[in-house]
């Protein structure tokens, strides 16, 4: 049971990786004031960049800086189309999501003919587990070198990147002074710009690291927790994101606690399959599979609290002077 | 109305600029996979329109889009971005096949009518829970919409594995219904009147997309509801003071957006695959968003919009059979450029374009000038 219960915990943090990631990039962009439905295409783009340039130069941080590259882009795009042109920011996003489906899978089938897959990476290609010092000694030490063996150490160094993003995006935003010109343009850029700070130039920086991060999480899918991309590969992970950011208020730790929440959803799926549960009896598949989706919209819809949004998220910030 | 013309004048060349720019773009993408993109254009201009068969297929297509585009068009003039219509096109057509499998036995006129109200009926419960949840309880409907896309995948999925499979049968997908059920076919048609044409899946349903095209254009600018709904879109606090019911319209709206999604499952279902079966809809949703955005959100507009994409459709699957290298998904990426010239960037070449029309006009009639 012990042991059980420190595996699908030890699970649940490794398939938070990619949610925590994307939901941090997620707070950058949103506290900044633009929305940002389209970190799925920026997770999408990410895994297929990683895993090919990962194939192409068999190194795994090659893959990751590629991803990041590409997450990048993509987030330019929306800045130039949301914020310098002051186009509608849903649609732009949804054109960046549907613009890295087609991509992926167009460049995937024209380069490696596989049905939209990249090739298998081997071990060196990839990023792979590290063990952290004294693991194996003090699993002796009851409870917690149990918890030290199986939870904390034995993960690749993206998992411990996504974790230490969190209390590093909260100093960010809420205690430099990038932060607070942050937030301050997405609740009231007026104010920002009549302080002389330039509301679009703090727009971009955000969508830079928002690029940075959503590159990120999608490298982890494919050089972390798989060793190859397949199309359609993050399958609603990048709006789960953005749903757990909303329902952690737009602050990183509850929205590090929304991800784990969805992760241990997705974590105890294998878990629960076919295993008759008291009363219930054995629950069909397809049910826990929906657990994330519909924990999402029961989520959102409130029931736990009301969120409430930066006040200027999805208005272009146009100078009422030229 | 000289204004009136150079709005219009304005518009279509902004969209035909867009336009361009995004197939130039998907051309670069297809020459840097080592095709030739002349070879490409002609190729899917000829799959679209160089046959019969071609032609058939293209407007079958189309035909989902009219739907599914419609469905996104009258959610946004209420300012709703209704992402869901893939989903409520695959409950509609569940609706659909219910219906058909159920009532078999009875005359294809007591089917029809049934099978059209139970596609609207399941595809509007499947955009108004959203809505609800959006006017009542302030959860963005863009996230609903697409988690209600994967719950309903997960549900067809569920219920054509366990419940509805033909007994005895691996693939996951119910028995054929009766021919009473079946929306009978162009060529079927053609033939009855002594013209033979080449199969294909087109059917009745495009003329009732027509019907529905037209009764949106009436909704939306010629009744109380629709003014209701734009007023709701536009300003929402003004609607309040005019005593609107906002959240009744958003809840409307959505249920409307998801009752023309769930046409499509007449388009599949009754007319094509005259069985309830996986992914059908694959796609379908997610271009209706392009095509309403490119049609200007405009039922006219759609129908334009919906035959170019019929055409992208038909001519990418012949693209991808002619082609080693280009996959069929060619056109999911030609949908994303598109929505971001046409829909996100589309302010990109405005006050250019802006300049010309005015400068033509103002050489042109020099009365709109000064009005």
């Amino acid at each position: 049971m012990w042991s059980d219960l420190l595996l699908i915990l030890d699970a649940t943090l490794r398939m938070a990786v990619p949610l925590v990631l994307a939901a941090m990039g997620g707070v950058f962009a949103e506290r900044s004031g633009v929305i940002d439905f389209g970190l799925e295409g920026k997770m999408l783009g990410g895994a297929f960049v990683a895993a090919t340039v990962a194939h192409l130069t068999q190194s795994a941080w090659m893959g990751l800086l590629g991803a990041i590259i590409i997450g990048i882009t993509f987030s330019m795009m929306h800045a130039f189309a949301s914020v310098t042109k002051q186009g509608n920011q849903v649609v732009s996003c949804v054109a960046i999501n549907i613009f890295a489906m087609g991509l992926t899978t167009v460049l995937g089938q024209a380069w490696f003919q596989r049905g939209g897959k990249t090739p298998q990476l081997p071990p060196e290609a990839r990023f792979t587990t590290i063990e952290l010092p004294f693991a194996e000694e003090l699993r002796v030490v009851p409870v917690l070198g149990d918890i030290y063996y199986e939870l904390i150490s034995g993960h690749n160094i993206l998992v411990y990147i996504a974790y230490i993003m969190v209390p590093l995006t909260a100093w960010i935003v809420f205690r430099s002074r990038f932060g607070l010109r942050l937030r301050a343009t997405g609740e009231n850029p007026l104010a920002v710009d009549t302080a002389g700070i330039s509301v679009n130039a703090t727009r971009y920086k955000a969508l830079i690291i928002n690029g940075i991060l959503g590159g990120m999480s999608g490298a982890y899918l494919s050089t972390a927790q798989l060793a190859f991309f397949v199309k359609d590969m993050s399958a609603g992970k990048g709006y789960l994101a953005l749903a757990a950011m909303i329902f952690g208020k737009w602050r990183p730790f509850q929205a590090m606690l929304a991800c784990l929440l969805f992760a241990f959803a997705e974590a105890i799926q294998s878990r629960l399959q076919g295993v008759p549960l008291p009363i219930v009896g054995v629950v069909p598949v397809q049910l826990i599979q929906s657990i994330p989706y519909i924990l999402t919209v029961v989520l959102l819809a409130g029931f736990v609290g009301k969120a409430v949004a930066p006040k200027a998220i999805g208005e272009p910030f146009i100078k009422e002077h030229k | 109305m000289n204004e009136k013309t150079e709005n219009l004048v304005l518009v279509v060349l902004i969209t035909t600029v867009n336009l361009l720019l995004a197939f130039i773009i998907s051309g670069l993408v297809i020459w840097s996979v080592g095709e030739d993109p002349w070879f490409a254009l002609k190729t899917m201009l000829y799959g679209a329109f160089g046959y019969d068969e071609g032609i058939g297929y293209t407007l079958y297509y189309t035909t989902n889009f009219i739907f599914t585009g419609l469905a996104f068009a009258v959610a946004f003039h209420c300012r709703l971005f209704n992402i869901g219509a893939e989903g409520q096109a695959y409950i509609g057509g569940l609706g659909v096949g219910l219906v058909c499998l159920w009532l078999e036995e009875l005359p294809f006129v007591v089917i029809l009518p049934a099978a059209i109200m139970a596609s609207a009926l399941f595809g509007a419960i499947w955009g108004a829970i959203p809505g609800y949840l959006q006017a009542k309880r302030g959860s963005h409907v863009v996230i609903t919409t697409i988690m209600f896309n994967f719950i309903a995948s997960v549900l067809m999925v569920y219920l054509l594995v366990n419940v509805l499979i033909k007994p005895g049968q691996m693939s996951p997908e119910t028995r054929e219904f009766g021919e009473n059920g079946w929306l009978p076919q162009m060529h079927e048609l053609f033939s009855w009147i002594g013209i033979q044409i080449t199969p294909t899946p087109l059917n009745l349903s495009l003329f009732w997309a027509f019907i529905c095209a037209f009764f949106v254009w009436r909704y939306i600018w010629h009744t109380r509801w629709g003014y209701e709904m734009r007023t709701v879109g536009a300003n929402e606090s003004a609607a309040v003071y005019a005593g609107i019911n906002v959240d009744r319209n958003i809840i409307i709206a959505m249920a409307l957006g998801g009752a023309l999604a769930g046409f499509v499952g007449i388009n599949e279902i009754m007319g094509f695959n005259h069985r309830i079966l996986l992914n059908f809809q694959f796609g379908y949703g997610f271009t209706g968003i392009v095509v309403s955005l490119i049609g200007r959100n405009h039922p006219f507009g759609i129908l334009l919009a919906s035959l170019l994409f019929g055409i992208l459709y038909q001519g990418g699957a012949e693209l991808a059979f002619e082609t080693q290298t280009i996959d069929r998904h060619m056109v999911v990426l030609i949908q994303g450029l598109v929505i971001l010239f046409a829909g996100a960037l589309e302010n990109l070449f405005r006050p250019q374009l802006q300049a010309l029309v005015r400068s033509l006009f103002k050489t042109s009639t020099p009365v709109a000038a000064s009005g």
